[in-house]
């Protein structure tokens, strides 16, 4: 059963600042949600090969062939913060 | 006028303008989209400058694309060129994708007319359009429901006859549900049947775009437009793509028809299966050969689905970092709180649930007994569909357990909404196509629909046996209240 502290362990890496309130509401939908998917426990599944995609793809490439890229100023259209050509964000190194 | 057939006969023969078409389709969303809310917004001059270009190529002789005129609408999940796409999430605010998606590109080549942006749950994550950031979108047979989601404006833009034609995405039923629910047709192609470049990612091993149309005719007419190797999609497939409307000869016979037991159980509504009996037995009567198989691994379907999507979108969403595009949170400290503090207050709490869900059954020690043990039950239900289809042509099913529920009903309890995807998740895990025809009406009169599925890229199949079907019966052209009255206006006029 996943507890207080695995949600805020959760909350952590999904990069989410959740306060003590949120995780009180989310915890039990998560514990229901995850319950119902105990289910697949029941299941023996030795040596059965998992399935990621079902297309049998390998290594698709391309010609290596110079095209057009997406111009600086179109990259940047969107960001909340820009300048100079860059994307801004906070100071990371004192 | 009212069928992506109706437009282009018209449109063709020179009997409807360009200009008249897109009138046509903005008058409608005028009268009838205040009740229902499927769009989010309206692109009025550039589809009015669009039609003035058909209509002169027209005039000039130029040769003018296949669906010269046709209007179309398109989900916000799939990026139009400096045009806002949100993905109805508030994180997304402001972001205009500096690229077209390939599905506009190839029919906008055709002629199609983008019209405006349609309203879905947040990041294709639902199925009533309730999880939408903006607003719920209403169900045109009754305006006290949902219309299904999570291409939920896609199903009733079409439902209301706004537009003849929509684009959805379908993860696990986004497109099929909301048809069935609105009373619509809604394909969801093969994986890698259609591009996926431009669509903004949810659970990309299961992600297709489709198309929502009144028939199973529209859906061959546009499906050419869409389908077929991109070399910017490396998972598109190269599969060459058959005329469709070709191969609707209306005849089934001896056609091999399967029924999979394990969809005909308890939670089934009485009146869907009713109703879904009574197709096959028309399918019967059309002289398809019935027969029953069975799908063994049925059961496990959501537990299985709710562990890759969520494992996909927790990787997927990360890329909403506060930096690159969209909303980005005021006064953090440091770059830890512009991540943290952006995503917990722009990200809906349905979003929040599967990211923490995904980021879990993906975390050290949960791995093994989730994310590995959900591929391997893929792996399954995969099986399941190749054994079925070594012995009929289509299988057949209801396409949601019950009809649209009213709104608010489900938002308070996350697995009850979940069960609702219960008879179109496989078919994303196993990869197949899927089409979902308005297949009857409950007592209360809210449209009921029929789910057909076929082998990989056998797209052709599913529209002929929906074609035929369509032949037959005429719970497809039955029309909704809320624009019978602006259809009788129109035809005094």
């Amino acid at each position: 059963m996943i507890s207080h502290r695995d949600v805020a362990y959760l909350a952590r890496l999904s990069r989410l600042a959740m306060s003590d309130a949120d995780l009180a509401v989310f915890m039990p939908q998560l514990q229901q949600i995850l319950a119902y998917i105990e289910q697949l426990r029941a299941l023996d599944t030795t040596g059965i090969e998992p399935t990621a995609h079902v297309l049998p793809l390998r290594n698709v490439t391309r010609a290596d062939d110079v095209g057009e890229s997406l111009p600086q100023d179109a990259a940047l259209q969107s960001a909340p913060h820009a300048g100079d050509g860059f994307f801004r964000v906070p100071a990371v190194i004192e | 006028m009212e069928t992506v057939a109706d437009f282009l006969v018209a449109l063709r023969r020179g009997t409807l303008s360009a200009r008249e078409a897109i009138e046509l389709a903005l008058l409608r969303i005028a009268a009838s989209d205040p009740a229902i809310r499927a769009f989010l917004s309206v692109r009025t001059d550039e589809a009015r400058a669009q039609a003035a270009r058909v209509d002169e190529q027209r005039a000039q002789g130029v040769a003018v694309g296949p669906l010269a005129g046709l209007p179309f609408g398109v989900k916000d999940v799939i990026c139009e060129r400096d045009l806002e796409c949100t993905c109805c999430s508030k994180i997304l605010t402001g972001y205009r994708p500096p690229y077209n998606a390939t599905v506009i590109e190839r029919l906008r080549a055709a002629g199609a007319i983008p019209v405006g942006r349609l309203n879905m749950d947040e990041f294709a994550m639902g199925s009533s359009t309730e999880h939408s950031a903006f607003h719920p979108t209403r169900n045109p047979w009754d305006t006290t429901r949902i219309p299904g989601g999570s291409s939920g404006g896609s199903a009733a833009a079409v439902a209301a006859r706004m537009t003849p034609m929509t684009l959805g995405s379908d993860t696990g039923g986004s497109i099929r549900q909301p048809a069935a629910l609105c009373g619509v047709t809604g394909l969801k192609p093969t994986y890698g049947r259609v591009s996926r470049y431009g669509l903004v990612a949810y659970a990309s091993s299961l992600d297709q775009i489709g198309p929502l149309a009144l028939s199973a005719e529209d859906v061959a007419l546009v499906l050419p437009h869409l389908a077929g190797h991109d070399p910017q999609d490396s998972t598109s497939a190269a599969v060459p793509v058959p005329d469709y409307v070709a191969g609707l000869s209306g005849d089934i016979r001896g056609l091999r028809v399967g029924v999979p037991k394990e969809y005909f159980v308890a939670g089934l509504d009485q009146e869907v299966r009713h109703a879904v009996q009574a197709a096959i037995a028309r399918l019967g009567a059309l002289g398809a050969r019935v027969e029953e198989v069975s799908l063994p691994h049925t059961e496990y379907a959501i537990a299985t689905y709710y562990v890759v999507a969520t494992a996909e979108a927790s990787s997927n969403l990360a890329r909403y970092d506060g930096i690159h595009y969209g909303a980005c949170a005021a006064d953090t400290q440091n770059l830890l709180e512009v991540y943290t503090n952006t995503r917990r207050q722009f990200f809906g709490d349905e979003v929040i649930r599967r990211i923490m869900l995904g980021t879990y059954v993906l975390s050290a020690g949960y791995y093994d007994a989730y994310y590995l043990k959900a591929l391997q039950v893929r792996t399954l239900i995969k099986r399941d569909f190749d054994a079925a289809f070594e012995k009929v042509d289509v299988l057949v099913t209801p396409t949601s357990p019950t009809p649209a529920f009213t709104l608010g009903e489900r938002t308070a309890d996350p697995l009850q909404m979940y069960l609702a995807d219960i008879f179109t998740v496989s078919v994303n895990l196993a990869g197949i196509p899927g089409l979902s025809i308005p297949c009857g009406f409950s007592e209360k009169g809210l449209p009921i629909g029929l789910q057909l599925l076929a082998k990989p890229f056998d797209e052709a199949t599913l529209l002929k046996v929906g074609h035929a079907y369509q032949c037959a019966t005429d719970y497809h052209t039955r029309r909704p209240a809320i624009c019978t009255d602006l259809f009788d206006e129109e035809a005094k006029e």
